[in-house]
C-alpha cells in the first residue's frame, strides 16, 4: 500500500502487481465516482470497475479497478481524461444549440423576456 | 449464451455437424432485437418497470461478438442537443446519446456545486417588527442575489471581507404610526463601498473600522457599473411591518456551494425524463380505442377514421406522457399497449434562481465535472 503525502487520493494496492487497485478520493462523491466508473467500464483493458462510499458522513469514495494487465493507474488516468473529452464535447455541442436556438427564434425570445419584465 | 443453447435446441435439424454458431438466428456482430431493446429501453410494466440497468461494461456482449465499448469518437457522432425551450430563468432541452451516469452528475452539480453568492452574514442594528432576527436572518439568506459568482473569491476563515469576496447590503425599513408594510426585496440596497456600521472600538483613540475593509468601490468595476448588483427579484416578501415597527440591518453575501446550504443552490431546480415511447402492440380498434383515448390523462393517443365506420387509435403524443400506466391498468391492457423510456435521451430541465441564465449555468456544470477530471489526472501523475 503507498499513501502519498497529504493529497487528496490514495492508492491502495499490492507493490507486485499494478493491475488491481481501490483509490481513494478525499471530498468526491457520486457525481465523480459514477461518471468515472462509467468511463472505465466502457474501457477493454478494464475487466472490473466499480465504487463505494465507505460512510455517508465521510466524504470519500473508494474506487476499485482491476485491468487485464495495464496498471489501474495509467487506465484510471485515461479514464479520467475521456470524460474530459466528453464533457468539452457536450459544452462545445450545447452551445451550438442555444445559438441554433437563439437565431431561429429571435422574437420569441424577446416576447418571453418581455412579459417577463411587465410581471 | 443460454439463449443462444435454447434457439439451437428448439431447432431441430437432422445434420450431426452441427455448431450453433452457424445458425441463422444468432446473428453475429450485432445485437439481436431483443436484446437491443433491453440495452436501449426501459419498459414499464403495470406492476414495475423492467430492464432498468444500463449495460455500460465494454465486453457485455462480447460471446456474439459485439463490441459494446464507446470510444469518444462513437460519442461524438452520436450525441445531440435540442434546445426545446429558453429564457432567462429556464431552460429545457433533449441530451441524447450521453449515459445517465453523466446526465446525474450534471444535474448533481447544478444543484449543489456551482457557486452563487448568498447573503451568510446579517448585522442587524435594530429590529422592532414580529420577525425574529434570526428569521429574518434566514429568509435574507435565501433571496437570490444578481451577481456574478465567478467575478468573488471564496471567503476564507482568516481573510478579512473585502471587495473581491464579499457584498454588502444595506435595509432600513420603518412604518408609521398606525399604518402596515409590506418589507420586498428591493429594499435592499447594495453598498458597493463596503459596510457603514461602525465597529464598537477597542482603543479609544484608533481610528473607527467597519465591518468590511474594502480597498475600492465595487461599482468602479467594468462588470458591476453597467449592472449593478440587485436581488434577482425585486418582490420577495422579507418582513411586515406594523404600527411604528422598523428595521435596520446590514447583509453580507459570500461565495458558497449548494452542498454547504441550499441558498447557494443557483437553481430553482433540475431534472431530467426519459424519452417516453408509446407503442401499440395491436390494432386498438372502436370501443378499445376510445378506453384507451379516455384513459390517458395526457391526450397521447388519438382515433383516426380507417372508413367503414372503423376507429382505430394511434400515439399522437408519446413525449406528453407522464407514465401513469393507466393505460396498461387491467386485463388485457399489458398486451395492447407497451410503454417504454429511451435510455440515452435526456429532457433536461435547467430553472435557474436568476443568479446566472440557465444555459450558462449548465455550462459551468460540466466545466466543474471536467475540473474534477484535472484534478484527479493531476494527483496521479
Ligand atoms: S402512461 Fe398514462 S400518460 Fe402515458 S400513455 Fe399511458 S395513460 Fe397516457
Amino acid at each position: 500500500m503507498c499513501v502519498a503525502g497529504n493529497r487528496r487520493e490514495m492508492e491502495h494496492g499490492s507493490l507486485n502487481d499494478p493491475s488491481k487497485a481501490t483509490f481513494s478520493f478525499v471530498d468526491e462523491d457520486h457525481t465523480l465516482a459514477n461518471s468515472v466508473r462509467f468511463c472505465l467500464n466502457q474501457d477493454p483493458r478494464v475487466s472490473v470497475c466499480g465504487y463505494s462510499i465507505p460512510h455517508p458522513s465521510d466524504a470519500r469514495v473508494n474506487i476499485r479497478i482491476q485491468t487485464t494487465g495495464e496498471p489501474a493507474r495509467e487506465v484510471l488516468k485515461d479514464g479520467c481524461q475521456n470524460l474530459m473529452l466528453m464533457c468539452q464535447h457536450v459544452r462545445g455541442t450545447l452551445d451550438k444549440a442555444v445559438a441554433d436556438f437563439r437565431m431561429n427564434n429571435p422574437t420569441k425570445m424577446e416576447t418571453k423576456s418581455d412579459s417577463e419584465m411587465e410581471t | 449464451m443460454n439463449e443462444k443453447e435454447n434457439k439451437g435446441g428448439n431447432n431441430d435439424e437432422p445434420n450431426k455437424k452441427f455448431s450453433i454458431w452457424d445458425l441463422p438466428d444468432v446473428p453475429m456482430g450485432q445485437l439481436p432485437p431483443h436484446l437491443q431493446l433491453q440495452k436501449t429501453r426501459v419498459v414499464c410494466k403495470a406492476d414495475a418497470p423492467i430492464h432498468t440497468d444500463n449495460i455500460s461494461y465494454s465486453g457485455a456482449y462480447a460471446s456474439i461478438g459485439v463490441d459494446n465499448s464507446v470510444h469518444l469518437d462513437l460519442f461524438r457522432d452520436n450525441f445531440k442537443v435540442n434546445v426545446i425551450r429558453l429564457t432567462k430563468e429556464d431552460m429545457e432541452f433533449d441530451m441524447i446519446g450521453i449515459d445517465p451516469a453523466l446526465a446525474n452528475a450534471f444535474r448533481r452539480i447544478l444543484i449543489s456545486e456551482v457557486p452563487t453568492m448568498a447573503i451568510e452574514k446579517v448585522l442587524i442594528a435594530y429590529n422592532t417588527s414580529v420577525v425574529q432576527d434570526e428569521v429574518l436572518a434566514h429568509r435574507l439568506g435565501l433571496v437570490p442575489l444578481k451577481a456574478d459568482p465567478r467575478l468573488f473569491e471564496y471567503l476564507s476563515a482568516n481573510d478579512t471581507p473585502n471587495e473581491k469576496n464579499t457584498i454588502v447590503f444595506k435595509l432600513h425599513a420603518s412604518c408609521k404610526r398606525g399604518e402596515r408594510r409590506t418589507v420586498y426585496s428591493e429594499e435592499l440596497k447594495w453598498l458597493p463601498k463596503g459596510s457603514e456600521l461602525i465597529k464598537e472600538a477597542g482603543q479609544a483613540d484608533s481610528k473607527p473600522t467597519t465591518y468590511t475593509s474594502f480597498t475600492c468601490s465595487q461599482d468602479v468595476l467594468p462588470e458591476f457599473s453597467e449592472d449593478p448588483i440587485s436581488p434577482s427579484e425585486d418582490k420577495i416578501i422579507l418582513a411586515k411591518l406594523g404600527s411604528k415597527q422598523e428595521i435596520e440591518l446590514e447583509a453580507h453575501a459570500v461565495k458558497g456551494l449548494g452542498k454547504t446550504h441550499a441558498k447557494w443552490s443557483p437553481v430553482a431546480t433540475a431534472w431530467y425524463r426519459m424519452l417516453p415511447e408509446v407503442v401499440l402492440l395491436e390494432d386498438v380498434e372502436d370501443e378499445v380505442a376510445e378506453e384507451l383515448v379516455r384513459r390517458c390523462p395526457d391526450k397521447v393517443f388519438d382515433i383516426e377514421d380507417i372508413g367503414h365506420g372503423k376507429k382505430r387509435a394511434t400515439v399522437a403524443r408519446p413525449r406528453d406522457c407522464r407514465l401513469c400506466r393507466e393505460c396498461v391498468r387491467g386485463e388485457g391492457w399489458e398486451e395492447r399497449v407497451e410503454l417504454r423510456r429511451v435510455k440515452d435521451h435526456f429532457i433536461f430541465t435547467v430553472e435557474s434562481t436568476g443568479v446566472l441564465p440557465p444555459e450558462v449555468l449548465f455550462t459551468e456544470a460540466v466545466k466543474i465535472l471536467e475540473e474534477k477530471c484535472e484534478r484527479v489526472i493531476s494527483e496521479l501523475s
